[in-house]
């Protein structure tokens, strides 16, 4: 609802909104042309490497010794552990996850302090699975010019079949997708007997439907959007870079004005100025995300460098020197601007080196925690009701629920002992004899005691005097502790 | 209704008003978007599959059962059957082993303490506490005072056939062996004055043969709670020389109470209510509280 106020006449007219104005913005559809060159080069190497380890890191075997599961990377929700090759993580221990987190953050910091977004355009799944699928259309599709004449025209026997193809290539590439992602999560080559022949758990077949469904969708359809819309990298990167980041850039001072070969050379004949851009348009056209890099900095650019190819490609035929495009900091940008020398990419600098030293912290501490990390633990949860009781014969006794925790993969044996109480004496109940304090625990696994501290009847002990459990692997002398109180009245 | 006729765009915002004018205010026509409207529709239709496949319409006498056949009662009971299902390793192996040798295996002990645990809060924590603390007249499970006495066989006993109840394996079933009043039993209030003195002495620790109440203890008392006066199991006599806190209250006062009024506390026969598994647990559980006697 608007006011309009009738008196219109006497006041100026408004002006006609313009078509610009609308908010929304529909997309318009991307066809990018293939390309060859060193960037393209990096990035089909790290697809294909990515893939590979994506796709047959669950294969990996780990001998952890027997009952154990030996698959090297294993997410075991139902059991509680997270197993990556020698490390075992148990839940209480997720932290190790969160320092991850951290790293792998500080770790894109530093990438994007270095050479901006080159998470986004080497090594993002995004970017990858969308670059595995255009690969597909352009099999089953054909190239740029192909695909865009095709669109919009009615089907043909042809066009159907290629059309079919192509969503059919795409859809088993999302499902292997999905069906990759859930051998994390059980025991792989049983997993891929049990889908073979339909006996998987329910949550297998979800999990690869969702997969299969958010791959096709994301890398099938949405492709750029998801970087321009959806992803909240784009503008967090942009708030952390600087004037020394590596970003794909168009020489403006070397490439204006634009224009024909023939031009440009008789400009340069005529000893007047010409730029080396002779507006191929190949940069645009190889673009997955449809940005013309020489309209500067753009929050769509991935920085995929396959624009420096695609120009590089055409210099090289015209016989022009490479980098009209390429990898080139802010501060050259202005400086040859200006008229000035570029100047050589810093790598140590105060931002660089801040991160690299938060990396190397966090990982130095994570490696310490790791390393000595205790192959066994002790729980203490003392009775809260009652408290304590007073026996027969006046002494007094307090009950505590202990877990042992053994974290290797073979059964061991612990002695339990009890510091800070000098004439308290220690029971596990169910144990032959009083004093025997063996707590045998099977590889793997947890046990819960009932343990009962005495003191006789003289001791008369203060309403809470601070004890400690003690779990010692007599092998090994490792030792865990826990503090807790003996109460009295 | 939106008056195609005479599309009317409004000056300001460019957009088509729906005709409808007030005191010179103006509706715009800004439709739902598209998408919004088909993801509405797509909702209806598939709450009309609720309709179809769950319980859904009130009729008299019932309701549409819906093709699932699904039931609320029908899902809970799905999800006990499951339950069973996955205890049923453990509680299999519980029904089968003694209580010995459930205490024996610490994994089965463990899950017989947890199964235990549960049963305890459900049936026995209103009375017992829900640590086994116990109250004045519920006894304290986590001490070492067993009026029926406290190893595992003996508390699984007490537990399936309870005392005073009438059950005929029960302790006293017919509930004649409790503590008898003895106002109405011979003794005149100076000797259970007497012998309540002589049975605080023996709390404290500080009996002696000096006090009167020694002899009226060995002539009355003694048949239960025995000449040491260290009590019996097989009476559900309790120990008096024990110096923990009573049943009851070891106060001269509640003593006097006892001797002359007397007490016959009951413990239901949960053999009736209980399977054998979560009886055997129970057990288990009750004697890892205190390790029982």
């Amino acid at each position: 609802m608007t006011l309009s106020v009738e008196n219109t006449k006497t006041r100026t007219k408004l002006p006609e909104p313009e078509e610009s104005d609308s908010l929304y913005e529909a997309r318009k559809q991307i066809y990018p042309q293939s390309v060859s060159g060193t960037f393209r080069n990096i990035k089909w190497g790290l697809l294909v490497g990515g893939m590979l380890l994506y796709y047959f890191l669950p294969f990996l075997r780990w001998d952890r010794g027997p009952d154990q599961p030996g698959q090297a990377v294993l997410i075991d929700l139902a059991n509680g552990r997270f197993y990556f090759f020698g490390i075992a993580i148990w839940p209480q221990e997720v932290y190790y996850i969160t320092g991850l987190l951290i790293l792998a953050a500080f770790t894109l910091f530093l990438m994007n302090a270095l050479a901006g977004r080159v998470w986004c355009g080497y090594l993002c799944p995004q970017t990858v699975w969308t670059d595995l699928y255009l690969l597909i259309e352009r099999w089953t599709q054909g190239e740029r010019r192909e695909r865009m004449k095709k669109a919009g025209q009615p089907w043909t026997a042809r066009t159907m079949a290629q059309a079919v193809s192509k969503h059919a290539l795409w859809l088993l590439v999302a499902w292997w997708t999905g069906g990759a992602w859930v051998l994390y999560f059980a025991d792989a080559p049983t997993l891929v007997k049990q889908l073979a022949t339909f006996d998987a758990p329910a949550q297998a077949y979800i999990w690869i439907g969702i997969f299969t469904a958010t791959t096709y969708v994301l890398a099938g359809f949405a492709r750029e959007q998801v970087c321009l819309y959806m992803c909240p990298w784009p503008r967090i990167q942009a708030a952390l870079t600087d004037e020394w980041a590596l970003n794909v850039t168009y020489r403006v001072d070397r490439g204006e004005p634009r224009g024909s070969v023939k031009k440009a050379r008789a400009l340069r004949e005529a000893g007047q100025p010409a730029g080396d851009c002779v507006d191929c348009n190949q940069c645009v056209v190889v673009c997955p995300t449809g940005v013309d890099i020489r309209n500067g900095l753009d929050m769509g650019c991935v920085q995929c460098g396959l624009c420096i190819d695609a120009c590089d490609t055409v210099m090289t035929k015209i016989g022009r020197p490479k980098g009209l495009i390429g990898y080139d900091t802010d501060l050259n940008v202005e400086r040859r601007a200006q008229g000035l020398p570029a100047l050589k990419p810093r790598i140590f600098r105060a931002r660089t080196i801040t991160y690299m030293v938060l990396i190397l912290g966090v990982a130095a501490f994570m490696g310490v925690s790791l390393a000595t990390r205790h192959t066994l633990g002790v729980d203490v949860m003392h009775d809260r009701n009652p408290i304590f009781v007073a026996l027969s014969d006046g002494s007094l006794r307090n009950g505590y629920t202990i877990r042992a925790l053994n974290k290797t993969g073979a059964a061991r044996d612990f002695t339990l002992t009890l510091e800070g109480l000098p004439r308290g004496q220690l029971d596990i109940l169910g144990q032959k004899g009083a004093g025997a304090l063996d707590v045998h625990v099977e590889a793997d696994q947890t046990l819960e005691l009932r343990v009962m501290v005495t003191t006789p009847p003289d001791a008369t002990p203060p309403q809470s005097t601070p004890i400690k459990f003690i779990l010692t692997d007599p092998k090994t002398g490792e030792q865990a502790s826990r503090a807790d109180f003996f109460k009295g009245p | 209704m939106v008056d195609h006729t005479h599309q009317d765009i409004d000056a300001a915002t460019g957009t088509p008003t729906t005709g409808h004018e007030w005191d010179g205010i103006k509706e715009l026509n800004t439709p739902l978007p598209r998408w919004w409207l088909w993801l509405f529709y797509a909702c209806i239709v598939w709450a009309v599959g609720y309709w179809v496949f769950y319980p859904a319409i009130p009729l008299p006498g019932g309701h549409t059962p819906g093709i699932l056949g699904w039931t609320s009662r029908g899902a809970v009971n799905g999800d006990v059957q499951e339950l069973v299902r996955q205890r049923a390793e453990f509680v299999g192996k519980i029904e089968k082993a003694s209580l010995q040798e459930i205490s024996a295996d610490p994994k089965l002990a463990e899950f017989a303490r947890a199964y235990g645990r549960s049963a305890f809060g459900n049936n026995c924590a209103p009375c017992h506490g829900s640590g086994g603390q116990g109250a004045v007249g519920y006894p304290n499970l986590a001490g070492d005072r067993w009026l029926w006495g406290g190893s595992l066989d003996q508390i699984a006993a007490t537990i399936t056939h309870g005392a005073r109840t009438g059950d005929p394996e029960g302790h006293d079933p017919a509930g004649a062996a409790g503590m008898p009043a003895w106002s109405k039993m011979g003794l005149d209030a100076t000797q259970i004055e007497q012998v309540s003195d002589y049975v605080v002495a023996l709390h404290n620790g500080a009996a002696t043969d000096a006090l009167p109440g020694k002899k009226i203890f060995a002539e009355n008392c003694a048949a239960c709670h025995g000449e040491d006066a260290k009590g019996n199991p097989e009476m559900g006599a309790p120990n008096l020389t024990s110096k923990s806190k009573w049943l009851y209250g070891s106060d001269k006062a509640t003593i006097v109470q006892t001797v002359a009024n007397g007490r016959a506390g009951q413990m239901p026969a949960w053999g009736a209510k209980l399977d054998p598994a979560t009886i055997k647990s129970l057990a288990i559980f009750v004697h890892s509280l205190g390790g029982g006697k």
